[in-house]
């Protein structure tokens, strides 16, 4: 095993990783500083921010496709199912009642 | 290949690798726990929107630029505690483990000190707890994450003792039991570790849901 290059590549992970988490929270709070329109923002803000979840959870927690993790990715997704669930059905119920209760 | 890269592989025995991983595998379950509390948090912040009982909203109460800092420093914080992870795993001593620490420490700190700040700037203004369904929806999220921070600041003041008090390197330690110890230390670094990069995480969906989203026109 090359120690050297395991440390290189490593700290190469979390440096790409930075780079692209700042990049990714970077563009948002400019787009709202600029005061570009409200539609955009929020795409912009969904596709970002979805994109940065995904490289803190490669880069930062280590969670890939390889076999070795994936005890972890399952149970990553599962969870991310109930919320889904949870969080997706409280906002249709909830904003049914709004519509009908204006 | 490692399983869990803070883990020390290279010196490591077969033993404690073996051991840690259910340790780790059980705080991920910990943490996917957490993530349903701030979910639940976050739709009910949601359903809240627009819901300012007359008081001061979102662009009247947040302000972009501490905002702004505030993902930094975290962001910073996350990096800072991924070189310690590193320099734990290939053992490039104690004094760069406590320095990576400790640098995390002081940015989850200034990420506290603008976020109270924030909090008493919005009382200042009007927005307190109990004006609207908004607010206090937002300090039951925001609140909770700051605590969370709060926890964890506290969480890595105990490992930097622990650190000076057992070591964290196997190489420093002749005795069966000290070795131990130092394989304990490590594992709950690494589980510090995942604890306070899942906090960075939940702010990504703070900045952008509560802060920018209220925020643009």
């Amino acid at each position: 095993m090359n120690e050297k290059h395991d440390f290189a590549s490593d700290l190469r992970t979390y440096l790409v990783g930075f780079a692209l988490a700042a990049l990714l929270s970077a563009v948002p709070f400019a787009a709202v500083a600029l005061h570009r329109p409200r539609a955009q923002v929020l795409w912009l803000l969904i596709g970002c921010g979805l994109v940065q979840l995904l490289v803190h959870f490669r880069c930062f927690l280590h969670i890939d496709l390889s076999e070795q993790k994936r005890d972890d990715l399952q149970l990553i997704l599962f969870s991310v199912m109930i919320v889904v669930l949870m969080v997706g059905g409280t906002l249709w119920i909830m904003g049914n009642a709004h519509r009908h209760m204006m | 290949m490692s399983r869990h890269p803070g883990l020390n592989l290279a010196h490591a025995d077969e033993k404690a690798h073996a051991e840690a991983e259910p340790l780790l595998f059980g705080f991920w379950v910990f943490l996917m726990s957490d993530l349903v509390l701030f979910a639940l948090l976050f739709a009910t912040y949601a359903t809240m929107m627009g819901v300012t009982a007359g008081g001061p909203g979102p662009k009247q109460l947040f302000e972009l630029g501490p905002a702004a800092i505030e993902t930094a420093a975290l962001l910073c914080s996350s990096l800072a505690y991924g070189m310690a992870t590193l320099v734990m795993k290939y053992e490039r001593g104690r004094v760069w483990l406590l320095f990576w620490l400790g640098a995390a420490l002081l940015l989850g700190l200034v990420f506290l000190c603008f976020e109270i700040d924030d909090f008493v700037g919005m009382f200042a203004k009007g927005g307190g707890i109990g004006r609207s369904g908004q607010l206090s929806a937002f300090f039951a999220l925001v609140g909770t994450h700051g605590l969370h921070v709060t926890f964890g600041c506290l969480w890595i003041v105990v490992m930097m003792i622990q650190v000076l008090v057992f070591g964290a390197e196997r190489r420093d330690n002749k005795t069966e039991r000290e070795r131990l110890l130092a394989d304990r230390v490590q594992t709950r670094i690494l589980r510090l570790g995942l604890f306070w990069h899942f906090l960075d995480i939940v702010w990504i969906g703070i900045f952008s849901v509560v802060y920018l989203q209220g925020l643009t026109a």
